[in-house]
């Protein structure tokens, strides 16, 4: 009764070898190359909003090759898998690409909080790094217990944070948010559920009502969740959805007559796709908005030149410049980076994860050096030590005007005189759950 | 030609009752052990074990536990993956309070746990059948669903919701590399699949089948239908109960309840329905096909590329969704009994080969 | 037989009436209280305009098909993309004339393809197991899946009917905040009343609509008396396939088109458990039950669970409807209005 085992095997090996053998060859070819590998989904439920973002990436490792040959004067390699925002889909392209190029994957961005959950724990062993830029594990900062996760520009306690912050200003003080009413609508998985413990703990700090309103996956079916809050007129709504979800929030937000300019969105609640199909109804919608803004700056012009005036783009050219392309273009320039960073330790050859993860670890991006690689104003600074794997994290609140997204002028940080312990505690609770050894990294500066 | 029984001769009752009557088969099938457990683990690669045999052997020992209900009790279950669920989460909630329980005695009181409710959920199928049982079972699905997302004492009160395990240990071993995890699985399975054949070769899976053949005659001949339906319920969940606590400590390491969605159930029927109701063999057939076959779509159509066709990451992901669904639909009306099937007839046709007559 | 099993049915009713009137007992405004309701009837129409598609093929053909979630997604798109494209193509108005041509074509799209569905996929299939059937169709919803996004992408895409999305209040005189009513939600009644009526009138009044009564009655007899029962069945699909057009005109409008609507599918699941899968009137009023259901149990009963049992968060939406239709299984298997004879254990 085993005995299609072999067959799958045999069939299993026979198709491995026959799609790496053209691989293979041409990486034993011409072996001076860095493979990027691309988790990304283009189809299903989250398509709309993956597909810029994938978009926005593939085109900056495109614009490097024909600008500059590659990163150090290694060609940039990269293939896409399409992990459809699953999980266990996102496992197996984890484990199909990782072995990729002549010195396997240098960097992962999972786009899933879900996929990052699952592929920190095989971090540990394979020793690749795990870029979540906004997103992910927010316990993650600490570099100690999590030697490969790069949670870089913010983590969604830091985004919780600054969206009180934000309203606290508007009510004339933190202090004043006591006896208001914030409610959260949220997507019911763990990118949803990671910033209800920084509210809870602000919510206790300052005396707010914080109530949770989940919305199951995808996210069509609100009706509910906003006839709620049409009866309890919650002061502010902040929403934490992704793809469909939050267009739906903004329609039944419209139906129930809920002003627009109360709510307030997480930087992956805020872009073109997710307001456009609310229409005028959108118009007033806050979110915020880290690194990248909407708009084009020299890297655009850069990837236009060499990348879609040559018909080699990878979406219409049209999106270039979105909210979501933008984070896409600054997401592959971390990866990049941290490459190029490691390369001055290394030596300009193909590096491998480890390697990499030396240089996203002494990332020292200030607004020169960005204003160099072209990002003057679409992104902000990042340095990183062996302690901190964020390496800063400041936003803007932008509002959608019915055309385009208009930032404000004021910028946020995380206090992390709140978060900071709370990431230790959540910290050291894995290492004990995973049986993780921390790094001590006074030790390991001092050794160097 | 090669696959003749004649010469071989049963003597006494017990070579007449053994699973592998044939000789060939038995080689066969002790050479395929052999390979998988001895020559396997030495060879094969990360992606190999990880993302193709770790989660195809899994959701096999799933597929056979929702076979043995369905394919040989006939009582349809569209929400089996809650089963699983209930298995991955007992075993967590074991492991959290009992810490150091050895992981064989977890995985089986896992399944304990998954049986009792899937007596639960297996009652209204004393009042109703097909459709409307099916109904019933997603109630099951959906319902399991939110009480492993809303209730947190299931989670150990988890900020985000999802749980997250430490490596396997028992007998000072520590279950690490997916090696190891390969060669475990590997042995659950087999004893689970060995399990699987004696029951529906025993008393119960008769007594299952006559209750999936025709209720009443089986009533008639002294079958209780509350007990046949209830044990098939009860040994459904338990295998679907093992390989959920497997998925989630050796497959996934951390998850939520999406892990077990609707979409998984749905998967787990399709396996047994191609691969071939009432059939132990079928359950595998079905696993590999359903397992691989996206996969081998999703590496395969990019390669189209190279023929000068421009299929891009979208247009690969879409074209995978059409063939699968085409082939599901190809292989139903071609052989509705499933894969398993053709294989059988395939093996009548080889005893006579090359000489028919 | 149905004597007997009245008490029960009752003693349902009666426990869903008390639970339904339950909040304002518990002190709930009456305003909001409507208010729900009203938007529960309005979610309900939607759910049954999916659920009226599976009721017509499963009383012609006993296929449950599953793929009339995958039918609706791919009609939504057909007619988004055609009122975007149309007015490139042959220079008619955008707005409403080029929805109303698209819909023509869109409605020639559907038929053709659910025919298709029939010919192809269920013809080679008759008489088998329903369960195989159910697989079959549930190939066929991959298949659409991805045929609908290759060919008319994979992004959101709008339906403008032209209605303002703004909320309309009335009775603001008797209660406090008045009742919100969207107009949206009115058209999509207003066409789901059409489409029954239509539909009734189609069943009663022609020849094809009595030969479909009749197949659904007694394949058999029908046949004996010289109905082909092939073609009924492709003209059930094509209805079907109109149905949905019309449910993804509507709930597209409502959500805007995007691959998510596929799901709803599974929401009408219940409805039609409820209704009994072989009556109209049934899908009708088990939506409406289901839809008011649902969100009178997620609104007002959802945060009493909350505080009692500490939960993180609501969505007892989710189960509630499958969970009203078990029970409702165990006390009436054919549904509200469905046929009686039916496969007891």
């Amino acid at each position: 009764m085993l005995k299609h085992l072999a067959l799958t095997a045999a069939s299993v090996t026979a198709l491995t070898m026959a799609l790496s053998a053209p691989l293979v060859s041409t990486a034993h070819a011409q072996a001076k190359e860095q493979f990027f590998p691309v988790l990304s989904y283009r189809t299903g439920a989250y398509a709309p909003n993956g597909t810029p973002f994938a978009n926005g990436y593939v085109d900056y490792l495109k614009m490097l090759n024909a600008r500059d040959g590659g990163v150090g004067g290694v060609k940039i390699t990269y293939e896409e898998c399409e992990t459809g925002y699953a999980t266990d889909r996102g496992v197996e392209c984890y484990e199909r690409l990782k072995g990729k190029g002549p010195t396997g994957a240098a960097v992962f961005h999972t786009l899933s909080t879900g996929i990052t959950f699952a592929l920190t724990d095989k971090s540990f062993t394979d020793k690749i790094p795990i870029i979540t830029a906004g997103y992910g594990r927010a316990d993650s900062v600490d570099g100690q217990v999590f030697k490969w996760n790069f949670p870089l520009g913010g983590t969604y306690w830091g985004a919780a944070d600054m969206l009180i912050q934000h309203v606290g200003k508007k009510e004339g003080g933190v202090d004043k948010l006591k006896g208001k009413k914030i409610a959260l609508v949220y997507h019911d998985s763990p990118y949803g559920k990671e910033p209800i413990a920084l509210l809870q703990e602000r919510a206790k700090m300052h005396g707010y009502e914080l109530s949770l309103l989940p919305v199951t996956h995808p996210g069509v079916e609100q009706k509910a969740t906003w006839l709620q809050i049409r009866q309890n007129r919650p002061d502010y709504v902040f929403l934490w959805g992704w793809g469909v979800m939050n267009g739906t929030a903004l329609k039944e937000a419209v139906a129930v007559g809920y002003p627009r300019d109360k709510m307030y969105g997480v930087w992956w609640a805020g872009a073109e796709p997710d307001v456009r199909p609310a229409g005028d109804g959108a118009k007033g919608y806050n979110a915020l908005t880290f690194m990248a803004p909407a708009g084009q700056g020299k890297v655009h012009q850069d990837v236009l030149k060499h990348v879609h005036d040559k018909g080699q783009g990878t979406g219409p050219k049209a999106e270039v410049g979105e909210v979501l392309y933008n984070r896409g273009l600054v997401a592959a320039m971390m990866s990049v980076e941290g490459v190029k960073r490691a390369q001055t330790k290394h030596g300009k050859k193909p590096l491998t994860g480890e390697q990499v993860q030396w240089g996203l670890e002494n990332l020292a991006l200030d607004q020169k050096a960005l204003a160099a690689l072209g990002f003057a104003g679409y992104a902000d600074n990042i340095s990183t030590s062996c302690v901190d794997h964020e390496g800063g994290s400041v936003a803007k609140i932008h509002t959608w005007d019915g055309n385009k997204w208009v930032v404000g002028a004021e910028q946020y940080t995380a206090d992390q005189q709140i978060i900071k312990p709370m990431i230790k505690a959540s910290a050291v609770k894995y290492a004990a759950e995973k049986k993780v050894a921390a790094r001590d990294c006074a030790k390991e500066l001092a050794s160097k | 030609m090669f696959y003749r029984e004649n010469g071989q001769f049963k003597s006494t009752y017990r070579e007449d009752q053994q699973i592998l009557g044939i000789r060939q088969d038995r080689w066969f099938i002790f050479g395929l052990i052999a390979f998988a457990l001895l020559v396997v683990p030495y060879w094969g690669s990360d992606y190999m074990f990880r993302a193709i045999l770790i989660p195809f052997l899994i959701v096999s020992l799933a597929a056979i536990g929702l076979n043995l209900l369905v394919g040989y009790c006939g009582q349809i279950s569209l929400g089996h993956a809650a089963f699983m669920a209930i298995g991955a989460y007992a075993a967590y909630n074991i492991v959290v309070h009992f810490p150091g329980l050895n992981f064989i005695v977890v995985l089986v009181l896992a399944g304990l746990v998954s049986a009792l409710v899937g007596i639960l959920f297996g009652l209204p199928s004393l009042q109703i059948k097909g459709l409307y049982l099916g109904v019933a079972t997603l109630a099951a699905q959906f319902f399991v669903d939110w009480v492993f997302a809303r209730v947190k004492w299931f989670t150990n009160y988890s900020s985000s919701g999802g749980v997250s395990t430490a490596p396997v240990e028992m007998f000072g071993w520590t279950i690490d590399t997916p090696m190891e995890k390969y060669v475990f699985i590997l042995v659950v399975v087999m004893v689970f699949t060995l399990m699987a054949k004696n029951l529906v070769r025993g008393h119960i899976g008769r007594s299952w089948m006559a209750m999936r053949d025709m209720d009443v005659a089986a009533e008639v001949i002294g079958i209780r239908p509350m007990y046949a339906k209830l044990t098939a319920f009860a040994v459904s969940a338990f295998y679907a109960g093992v390989a959920g606590a497997m998925w989630g400590f050796l497959h996934l390491g951390s998850w939520e309840p999406a892990a077990f969605s609707i979409n998984f159930s749905l998967n787990l029927l399709f396996m047994i329905i191609i691969g071939g109701m009432g059939s132990i063999l079928g359950s595998f057939i079905g696993a590999a096909f359903i397992v691989l076959l996206p996969l081998a779509l999703s590496q395969a159509l990019p390669l189209l590329n190279n023929l000068g066709l421009k299929v891009d990451t979208a247009m690969a992901s879409h074209l995978e969704f059409m063939i699968f669904g085409a082939l599901i639909v190809f292989f139903l009306i071609v052989e509705p009994l499933g894969i398993a099937r053709l294989w059988a007839v395939a093996k009548e046709k080889l005893r006579l080969w090359p000489f028919p007559h | 037989m149905a004597t007997k099993k009245n008490g029960p049915v009752i003693a349902l009713g009666v426990v869903l009436g008390i639970g339904f009137v339950a909040p304002l007992l518990a002190g709930q405004p009456l305003g909001f209280f409507l208010e729900v309701t009203l938007g529960g009837l309005m979610a309900g129409v939607l759910y049954s305009l999916v659920a009226l598609g599976f009721v017509l093929i499963f009383k012609a053909s006993g296929v449950f098909n599953f793929a009339q979630g995958a039918m609706v997604l791919f009609a939504a798109l057909a007619l988004a993309r055609l009122a975007e494209w149309l007015p490139g193509w042959v220079g008619i108005p955008a707005g409403l004339p080029a929805l109303a041509l698209a819909f023509v074509l869109a409605t020639g799209i559907m038929i053709v393809l659910a025919m298709l569905i029939e010919r192809i996929v269920l013809r080679p299939l008759v008489a088998q197991d329903p369960v195989a059937l159910l697989m079959a169709t549930l190939g066929v919803t991959f298949f659409l899946d991805g045929f609908g996004q290759t060919i008319w992408g994979s992004d959101v895409y709008k339906i403008d009917m032209g209605i303002s999305k703004d909320p309309t209040i009335i009775l603001e005189s008797m209660f406090q905040g008045g009742i919100l009513i969207s107009k949206e939600d009115l058209v999509a009644t207003v066409i789901a009343a059409v489409l029954v009526l239509g539909l009734a009138i189609f069943f009663q009044k022609t020849a094809t609509g009595r030969a479909l009564r009749a197949v659904a009655d007694d394949h058999q007899a029908a046949q004996s008396i010289g109905i082909p029962l092939n073609r009924i069945w492709v003209i059930v699909w094509a209805v079907a396939g109109f149905v949905a057009l019309v449910a993804g005109m509507v709930w597209g409008a409502k959500l805007g088109v995007q691959f998510s609507l596929a799901q709803l599918a599974l929401k009408a699941l219940p409805v039609v458990i409820l209704g009994g899968f072989t009556s109209i009137p049934g899908a009708i009023l088990g939506g409406l039950i289901i839809g008011v259901g649902e969100k009178i149990s997620e609104v007002f009963l959802g945060p009493v669970l909350i505080k009692a049992f500490d939960l993180a968060g609501g969505g007892i939406e989710n189960w509630f409807a499958y969970v009203l239709a078990l029970l409702f299984l165990m006390v009436r298997p054919e549904g509200l209005f469905g046929e009686k004879h039916i496969d007891r254990v």
